[in-house]
């Protein structure tokens, strides 16, 4: 497998306080890998360096063998690198459908047509697709702020992965999300990305998320990553349990995809 | 008529059949009417300017900018080019206000928010105090401004202001009907997306910074015809047409008409117009109080503009009648209109 994902040397400082500490990453084609850590470990600095939401202190990131440094959130976008929120970052006065005819105007190329409408019928066609894959079609009518969270939350990915991105970064993506709906969430995000071969890296506190659908996770403490490697392996680690877990975990009793 | 190709609404047949009969005005109404309308029409250019910053999430407070370079330019084009015909007069303003605003835009875009209003503002006073103080270009009187020709044809008299009024209605149906199309399309709805969340419009791949200055410029433009267009119907210019009160008078009218369709402004400056005229002539001294207690009023009891008053007759049609209601009428759909039912951006 092909690295699709690197870092060198990664550092980022807010001051005195260092976010993160010389993190150096290498995700391959396919993989789907899990963030954890407690609050304030460095996990979604990690992930904002890596969109170009903050700029690293120092060090590189290589998307497909390209450097990222210096170039705006919308470029890595278009580098086939996307990502969603802990707070799902949609249109809340749109509905669900204008929604995803906005993802599907901007993935068609960075100069929107002046003339063409946005609402097309195969704009539609495609974004009732979308919805269908999603489980999310009897929302597409509704406005975004009426529609429940985890819905919410699903047309947030959908709307991420809508450019066919070759890596999609999740932060968080069942935080504020029913226990019930989560794994429901996950199964139906999961299966998507699998079926389009993307590479996921997701930002997760849920360790039974983490172990049920990673093939390798990434622990992080005080900005350093502690543990590296398939989820039986590093939630089983002391020091993980320790320092970011914060009790012991019963391995066998957690669900895992590895 | 490509422009109309691919109209899903009735709008433009509307637009069509109001601009036929408003041209066919010309040879009906007397003529303080027609010249009413006339700088009714040419104001409402400039509001549409204004309407589509709206829509983006930012107010302009200095529209005035490019009314006044649109009128100068058509001016200025008259005394020192020669230029006599009415389409090149007015190209030359909207010419020289696209460069300005290609150059303003780079700074302005950067801002959001009252910072923007007030270097929009800032910038229209600038312009403002440039030409109170060039006594070439006539200080704080101004100049007058040839009457044109339109297209080798030079009317006199009362043709003369019924051509201007034509020009006009048939500029005012033109950029009426493109920007109904701009409203409608990519650009101009993903440019409403910014207005709503910018951060998930750059995580898209687009750059909300380039979608506003693409609308900043067509505001320029849409707004030097409706300076340019004034400048020929009145024959004159001075340095107010970029003081910030005129300015505030164009998101005034914005306000009254709303946001919510390409029409609005129209409606808007013509309701502004005919208020004003009546309020100076009964009460000339309190006449801006009148247009200060409607403005409360307005901001009360219909926060969203005259246009939200069709929006909602629609929209009960479409209840009793089992249909859904046409495009802008669907708000809360929520693209058409920045104000919520309170006024207040959420």
């Amino acid at each position: 497998m092909s690295t699709i994902l690197e870092t060198r040397g990664l550092t980022r400082t807010f001051g005195a306080v260092v976010a993160a500490k010389d993190l150096n990453v290498q995700i391959a084609q396919g993989e789907i890998v899990g963030v954890i850590g407690s609050n304030g470990a460095g996990k979604t600095t990690f992930i904002n360096m890596v969109t170009g939401y903050l700029p690293p202190s120092s060090g590189d990131i290589l998307f497909d063998g390209n450097s990222v440094i210096g170039r705006q959130p919308r470029a890595i976008t278009r580098m086939g690198m996307a990502r969603s929120f802990q707070v799902a970052q949609l249109f809340p006065k749109l509905t669900v459908m204008e929604n995803a005819l906005v993802s599907l105007v901007a993935a068609e190329g960075p100069r929107p047509s002046f003339f063409r409408p946005l609402d097309t019928p195969e704009r539609r066609e495609r974004a009732d697709a979308i919805f269908a894959e999603f489980g999310v079609s009897r929302y597409r009518d509704a406005l975004v702020s009426t529609v429940p969270q985890g819905a919410r939350k699903l047309v947030d990915i959908a709307m991420a992965l809508v450019s066919q991105p070759r890596m999609l970064l999740l932060d968080e993506p069942t935080s504020g999300v029913s226990i019930e709906e989560k794994f429901a969430l996950m199964d139906t995000v999961m299966a998507v990305v699998r079926q389009h071969g993307v590479t996921v890296l997701f930002v997760e506190h849920d360790m039974e998320i983490v172990a049920r659908y990673v093939t390798r996770i990434m622990a992080f403490y005080s900005g350093e990553i502690i543990a590296d490697g398939p989820p039986r392996e590093v939630l089983s680690d002391a020091r993980v349990q320790e320092l970011v877990i914060g009790h012991h975990l019963d391995i066998n009793a957690l669900g895992e995809a590895a | 008529m490509s422009i109309l190709k691919n109209f899903s609404s009735p709008t433009p047949p509307a637009l069509l059949a109001a601009a036929a009969v408003l041209a066919a005005g010309a040879w009906v109404l007397p003529a303080w009417l027609t010249f009413l309308l006339t700088l009714a029409f040419a104001k409402a250019l400039v509001v549409l300017g204004v309407v589509i910053q709206m829509r983006a999430g930012l107010v302009s407070f200095g529209q005035a900018l490019f009314y006044c370079v649109g009128g100068y330019g058509a001016g200025l084009g008259a005394q020192y080019l020669g230029l006599t015909d009415a389409f090149a007069l007015l190209a030359v303003g909207t010419v020289a206000a696209v460069a300005v605003a290609l150059v303003c835009g780079f700074l302005l875009t950067r801002y959001r928010e009252i910072f923007y209003a007030m270097l929009t503002l800032a910038l229209s006073m600038i312009l403002y105090g440039v030409l109170v103080k060039s006594s070439a270009l006539g200080s704080t009187d101004g100049f007058n401004v040839a009457p044109p020709s339109f297209l080798g044809w030079v009317p006199g008299g009362v043709e003369k202001k019924r051509a201007i009024y034509l020009l006009t209605v048939l500029i005012a149906l033109g950029v009426a009907l493109a920007f109904h199309r701009f409203l409608e399309s990519g650009l101009g709805r993903v440019t409403e997306a910014v207005r709503e969340n910018e951060i998930r419009v750059e995580y898209l791949g687009l750059s909300p910074r380039w979608l506003l200055f693409a609308n900043y410029v067509a505001a320029a433009g849409v707004s030097a015809l409706g300076g340019g267009l004034t400048a020929l119907a009145t024959g004159h210019i001075d340095p107010d047409m970029a003081f910030w009160t005129t300015s505030g008078e164009f998101v005034f009218i914005a306000i009254l008409g709303g946001t919510g369709h390409v029409v609005a402004p129209f409606i808007g400056a013509i309701v502004f117009s005919v208020i004003r005229t009546f309020a100076i002539q009964e009460a000339p001294n309190l006449w801006q109080m009148t247009l200060g207690i409607i403005l409360l009023a307005l901001v009360l009891f219909l926060p969203k503009g005259l246009w939200s008053l069709v929006q909602r007759r629609r929209r009960e049609i479409a209840a009793t009648s089992g249909q859904p209601a046409t495009e802008a009428s669907q708000s809360p759909k929520g693209i058409s209109s920045p104000i919520s039912e309170k006024g207040v951006r959420a």
